[in-house]
C-alpha cells in the first residue's frame, strides 16, 4: 500500500515536470514530434532509474562513511555524466535512427535537472533502497507520460494558425500551464 | 568598447531565459516571490562568473573530447561553494530554495556559456559575459517573481501593496501560474520585438 501511494504520487500528484518544475528544457526542446518524445522518455526512464541507484549507493556507501555529505552535488553529477556517456554509446550502436533524432538532447540529459533532482530528492527524503528504486522509476514514468502527452498536443500546433509572436516556446509554456492545471486536480483528489 | 557590448547583450539579444530559452527550471520553480527570484539569480550569477573565468583560463589545457565533463566538475565546485555560503549566511533563503541550489549545476545557461563563450574567448570578456548574462537572468527572475508574488499573494518583496479587498489568485504561486506567466511574458517580448522590427 505504501508503495502504491508512492507510485501514484510520483507519477500523477507530484509529477516531476508539471508540479515540481524539473526537466523543463528537454520538455520544451524535444516535444515537437511524437517519436522523439518517446525516445527521450525512454532514455530518461532508463537513465534516471540507473542514476538514482548509483547515486544512492555512492551517497550511502562512500559519502556518509567518510562524512563528505556536502560533496553530494559534485559526486552525483559525476555519476550522471558518466552514465549518460554510457547510454549514448549504447544507443549509437543499437538504435541509430533514434540516436540521430535525439541529436543534441541525449548528451543534454546530463544537464537534465530532473535526473539530478530525483537523485537528490531520494537522498534528502531518506528513502530506503527499495523506495528509492520505486520512486525514481515512477518519477521517470511520470516525466515520460507528461512529455508524450505534451508532444501529442504540440503536433497539432504545426497545423493550426497561431499568432506569430505566440509561436513555439510561448504557446508551449501556456499549454504546459494548462496541463499543469489539470494535474493540479490530482492534488485535490489526494 | 567590446567589453560594453559583451555586457549589454545579456540584457538585450541574449537575455536569459527569454531570448535564450535556457535555464527554465529555476526560472519556474523558485520565482514564487521577488525575493526568491533575486536570491536565485544572484547565486547563479556568482557561479556563472566564476566558472566563466576559470574555464576561460583553462581553455587551452582542457582536451576537446572530455571538455563537457571538465566543465561540469568546475561548475559543480562553485555550486558547492555557493551552497555552503548560503547555508552559513542566508539560511532561510537556502531553506526556501531547497534542492534548486544544488540544481544550479545543471542550469543549462552556465554550461551553455562555458561552451559557447568562455571556451573561445579571453578571460576579461568571459568575466564580463558572465556578469551580463547573470544580471540579465537575475532581472528576469526578479520580474517573474514580482509578478507572481503580486498576483498570487498581493505583495511585493513581502510588503502588502495591493488595495484592500484584493483577492489573490493563489494558483499564480503554484506550478500552472509559473508556466502561464512565463509564456505570456515571452509573448510580450516577441510582440515588442516584432513591432520594433516593423519600424526599421
Amino acid at each position: 500500500m505504501e508503495y502504491f501511494v508512492l507510485i501514484v504520487s510520483a507519477i500523477l500528484v507530484n509529477n516531476i515536470l508539471l508540479a515540481q518544475y524539473l526537466g523543463n528544457c528537454p520538455f520544451l526542446g524535444v516535444s515537437k514530434q511524437m517519436h522523439t518524445a518517446f525516445g527521450m522518455g525512454a532514455a530518461v526512464i532508463f537513465t534516471m532509474t540507473l542514476a538514482s541507484t548509483f547515486a544512492w549507493c555512492v551517497y550511502h556507501f562512500i559519502l556518509v562513511p567518510l562524512e563528505l555529505e556536502f560533496l553530494r552535488t559534485l559526486a552525483f553529477i559525476l555519476v550522471i555524466a558518466s552514465l549518460v556517456q554510457l547510454v549514448e554509446i549504447f544507443m549509437k550502436k543499437t538504435m541509430g535512427t533514434l540516436y540521430q533524432a535525439l541529436g543534441i538532447f541525449l548528451p543534454l540529459i546530463t544537464t537534465n535537472c530532473a535526473v539530478l533532482g530525483v537523485a537528490i530528492l531520494c537522498v534528502r527524503s531518506d528513502y530506503s533502497y527499495m523506495k528509492m528504486l520505486v520512486f525514481s522509476f515512477s518519477s521517470a514514468v511520470g516525466f515520460a507520460l507528461a512529455l508524450v502527452l505534451f508532444a501529442g498536443l504540440r503536433e497539432r500546433f504545426a497545423i493550426s494558425r497561431i499568432p506569430h509572436s505566440l509561436q513555439d516556446t510561448s504557446i508551449g509554456l501556456v499549454t504546459a500551464g494548462l496541463m499543469s492545471l489539470a494535474f493540479l486536480g490530482f492534488l485535490e483528489m489526494a | 568598447m567590446r567589453t560594453i557590448k559583451e555586457f549589454k547583450k545579456g540584457f538585450s539579444t541574449e537575455l536569459a531565459p527569454f531570448r535564450l530559452v535556457l535555464g527554465l527550471c529555476p526560472a519556474l520553480a523558485v520565482t514564487t516571490s521577488a525575493e526568491n527570484g533575486l536570491g536565485m539569480g544572484l547565486a547563479t550569477t556568482f557561479v556563472l562568473i566564476c566558472s566563466n573565468i576559470l574555464i576561460s583560463l583553462l581553455r587551452n589545457l582542457i582536451p576537446k573530447k572530455v571538455r563537457i565533463a571538465c566543465y561540469i566538475v568546475l561548475i559543480a565546485t562553485f555550486v558547492v561553494t555557493v551552497e555552503l555560503l548560503l547555508q552559513a549566511f542566508f539560511y532561510p533563503l537556502y531553506e526556501r530554495l531547497g534542492i534548486f541550489v544544488s540544481l544550479i549545476v545543471v542550469n543549462c545557461i552556465i554550461l551553455g556559456r562555458a561552451e559557447a563563450f568562455a571556451s573561445k574567448n579571453q578571460i576579461g570578456y568571459s568575466a564580463v559575459d558572465g556578469l551580463g548574462i547573470g544580471l540579465g537572468f537575475t532581472m528576469s527572475l526578479t520580474l517573474l517573481g514580482g509578478i507572481r508574488e503580486l498576483l498570487g499573494a498581493g505583495k511585493l518583496f513581502g510588503m502588502a501593496i495591493m488595495w484592500k479587498g484584493f483577492e489573490p489568485f493563489t494558483f499564480m504561486v503554484k506550478a500552472p501560474g509559473a508556466f502561464i506567466i512565463l509564456g505570456i511574458l515571452l509573448f510580450l517580448m516577441n510582440f515588442m520585438g516584432s513591432l520594433n522590427k516593423g519600424k526599421t
